[in-house]
């Protein structure tokens, strides 16, 4: 089931400006779903539709298959990029307040918000001014303030942005834990090592369109390069001449004794084929294939859309 | 719900901030202290004697000149003023008048001195001997003074109102004038001082980046609104202290530091005069630092006071307060939202603060004339009325007039609100950005 679906979702800013054009996207139920794009490719727009900020020209979202209500507000958190707090309120006092406004009672805020900041180990912080705390620090709070009211839907605008190495292992750990308890979770960003350490779904927005969805692993297998990189030690000259023109020598150079190369299968042959050609012509140390990093998918895909238009 | 929320936290984070209370108990001890102060200065000029010498190659004219409890004349014993400066040095006077011998045809004196004589010298030696004069003038034409005295008219107008109900009050101007004056320049100093903090909160809370957490919780109209109405009652609490510390401080200060009552019977008149036919706003104050020190005039006041209905005075300042307030706070409101930081403010305050100080201007034209036809068409458009109407209710304003201009003013804040909150929720998620009017106007047709 899909808790939320996006279905043909057009937006202008004035007359000219298209920011998001027949957006249809599906966001599984207790999934990681990492949104991506380059800067200005419309992610904010259509974060702040989810979030009611502002509403599609055309085109409807649905929220476990309801058209979004203003009652599903308090059903979603949001960490939004541009985010702050008021610098002359007290961090326990500022806490509370827009835990209320999420519609929790002053009674059930306060219990929470105790809760995570033992947790957090940040309870000497309640009283103090949040002028007074570090950038870190401020986004530890406003981490608590998003998943205080226990949503089923939370959305992460670039979250680790502003982040120490430290805190953002926390925060992964504390997102990862919250996916556990059921929780589903959007996240916008450009960090691409995030994405592969923490997304199951993404969705590449490019230019007001989206240009690539689905699991993580089939996106994996749709953008397989076939190349395999191996460690051997042996006679190289040979090997190259062997290697038929079923295959294709990609990269190769050698360190100490041994050769590293990387070869491209064509032609729908197999490793096992591959491996059977190399065997007799030295020895195989290491052999894996080469999975394209997510950041290769982002700058292919959006390369070729840009190209394409 | 929600915007009770926000309306909570604008209130008592503003509340509780140091400047505030330290605003709202200062202000009415300067206040009180100003009117305290004042009346006791007008008592210790006149107390404070001042010798002034005279040479008088006339002869005769010294003689019209009379001690008072501040001034003391001395004759001195030469002629002609050349050598006056050196007189002047080697004594102690104050200052030295010179009359010379053809002041009959002149009608010309001197007075020398160092320091500017005060406006009670001036006066008192001024009337004397013009008095001296003219009853030189009367002999010869052979009529007494008290005959002048009995064929001068002294007319006395009381302006008496039938109310709708068929009560007869009678309404006496300078007291509605204070009122009037006071009521409006409240409403002025109000709308200023907690329309432009609307402007600031909002700017803060882009500054701060705040605003996009709190609007996935709540509208952006949830947000204006209960920071509009947050700031409105810390406006009220200021007023309603403002007014209960002044009275109460105010009470105390005369109660325990009034100057004794027989200085109060010299007569500060003349230069009272002078000032209250430039200067209505002069008078108020002339007015309330004398009403202390005269307890015969405190009476008299109270006597005027009464005849004001109160009760709806303060019923229609506080609409006229309340919708003034609004309809500029959601003016202010757009253009905090509309710029990014209070340096950026400028070519959209002068729009807004425009009309603000016009209907000060015109209320100082219409406390002279409330009924006239620019005091009635500023107080009918809402920009001004506020400020301009307050002027007007305490002469009596007729019943259509008054309605016209609240359902005027109600209409007006209901369309600059509506208008402010399509500027304000695009406004508020624009960052680093210079808006235009042009700009401006796209916002408002933006559909959503």
């Amino acid at each position: 089931m899909n808790i939320l679906d996006a279905e043909g979702v057009y937006k202008t800013f004035g007359a000219d400006h298209l920011v998001l054009n027949n957006i249809h996207l599906s966001i599984p139920e207790g999934s990681v779903f990492g949104l991506l794009g380059p800067n200005g490719a419309g992610k904010t727009t259509f974060i702040r539709i989810i979030n009611q900020i502002t509403a599609p020209d055309e085109g409807q979202v649905y929220f476990r298959r309801e058209p979004l209500s203003p009652g599903h507000i308090e059903r979603i958190g949001y960490l939004p990029e541009e985010r702050g707090l008021y610098k002359k309120m007290k961090v326990g006092e500022q806490a509370l307040y827009l835990a209320r406004l999420k519609g929790l009672s002053r009674h059930d805020a306060l219990k929470r918000l105790k809760h995570w900041f033992v947790k957090l180990g940040i309870e000497e912080w309640w009283g103090k001014k949040v002028e007074e705390l570090s950038k870190g620090m401020q986004q530890k709070i406003q981490f608590v303030i998003t998943v205080l009211h226990e949503p089923s839907l939370l959305i992460f605008d670039e979250p680790f942005s502003g982040f120490d190495p430290i805190n953002a292992n926390m925060l992964k750990r504390e997102i990862l834990e919250l996916k556990e308890k059921g929780s589903t979770i959007i996240f916008s960003t450009h960090n691409m090592s995030s994405v592969e350490e923490l997304c199951d779904h993404i969705a590449l927005i490019n230019d007001s369109e989206v240009i690539l969805k689905g699991s993580m692993e089939q996106i994996r297998k749709d953008f397989r390069s076939h190349s395999y990189e191996l460690e051997f030690t042996g006679n190289y000259n040979k090997m190259e001449a062997t290697l038929s023109s079923d295959y294709q020598i990609e990269n190769s150079f050698q360190k100490e004794d041994k050769q590293y190369i990387t070869v491209k299968l064509l032609h729908n042959l197999t490793t096992n084929q591959l491996i059977q050609q190399l065997l007799p012509l030295g020895n195989l140390t290491g052999f894996k294939e080469v999975i394209p990093s997510m950041n290769d998918i982002f700058i292919h895909a959006v390369e070729n859309h840009t190209k394409a238009v | 719900m929600k915007t009770s929320i926000i309306l909570q936290r604008e209130y008592s984070t503003r509340v509780k901030k140091k400047s505030f209370v330290i605003m709202t108990i200062l202000a009415p001890l300067l206040m009180a202290g100003f009117i305290i102060g004042y009346s006791y200065l007008i008592m210790a000029e006149e107390t404070e004697e001042r010798l002034i010498g005279i040479i008088d190659d006339s002869m005769i004219m010294h003689e019209s000149l009379q001690n008072t409890d501040a001034i003391k004349f001395e004759l001195i014993d030469s002629k002609g003023d050349e050598n006056i400066k050196e007189l002047y040095d080697q004594s102690n006077y104050h200052a030295i008048l010179f009359i010379p011998e053809n002041i009959t045809i002149s009608n010309t004196v001197k007075l020398f001195s160092e320091s500017q004589p005060s406006q009670a010298i001036t006066s008192h030696i001024k009337t004397s001997i013009e008095n001296y004069l003219e009853d030189q003038r009367l002999i010869q034409e052979g009529i007494s003074r008290e005959l002048i005295s009995s064929l001068k008219v002294r007319l006395n107008l009381d302006s008496i109102k039938w109310g709708s109900d068929g009560s007869v009050s009678v309404n006496t101007t300078s007291t509605a004038m204070i009122v009037g004056y006071l009521g409006g320049f409240l409403i002025y100093f109000f709308i200023f001082l907690y329309g432009v903090q609307v402007m600031r909160g909002i700017i803060e809370e882009k500054t701060n980046r705040i605003v996009e957490v709190i609007i996935s919780s709540v509208k952006p109209f949830q947000l204006m609104m209960g920071k509009i109405f947050g700031i409105a009652l810390v406006g009220l609490t200021q007023f309603i202290a403002w007014v209960v510390l002044i009275a109460g401080f105010s009470f105390i200060g005369l109660t325990y530091f009034s100057p004794s009552h027989d200085a109060a019977d010299l007569t500060p008149a003349p230069v009272t005069q002078d000032i209250m036919a430039s200067n209505p706003a002069g008078e108020a104050i002339e007015a309330a630092g004398l009403n202390m020190a005269n307890p015969d005039m405190i009476q008299m006041i109270m006597n005027e006071l009464a005849n004001i209905n109160f009760v709806t005075v303060l019923l229609l300042f506080l609409f006229f307060f309340i919708g003034g307030y609004l309809l500029y706070a959601s003016l202010f409101a757009s253009i905090g939202a509309a710029v990014d930081s209070e340096t950026d403010t400028q070519q959209f305050m002068m729009p807004v603060t425009l009309p603000l100080v016009l209907g000060i201007m015109v209320m100082i034209n219409a406390i002279q004339n409330p009924d006239g036809n620019i005091a009635f068409w500023f107080s009918m458009i809402p920009f001004t009325s506020p400020i301009v109407m307050m002027v007007r209710i305490p002469f009596g304003v007729p019943v259509w007039e008054l309605s016209l201009s609240m359902a005027l003013l109600i209409l007006t804040f209901i369309v600059t609100t509506w208008l402010a909150s399509k500027i304000y929720r695009t406004g508020i998620l624009m960052y680093g950005k210079k808006v235009s009017y042009k700009e401006l106007w796209k916002w408002i047709k933006y559909s959503r």
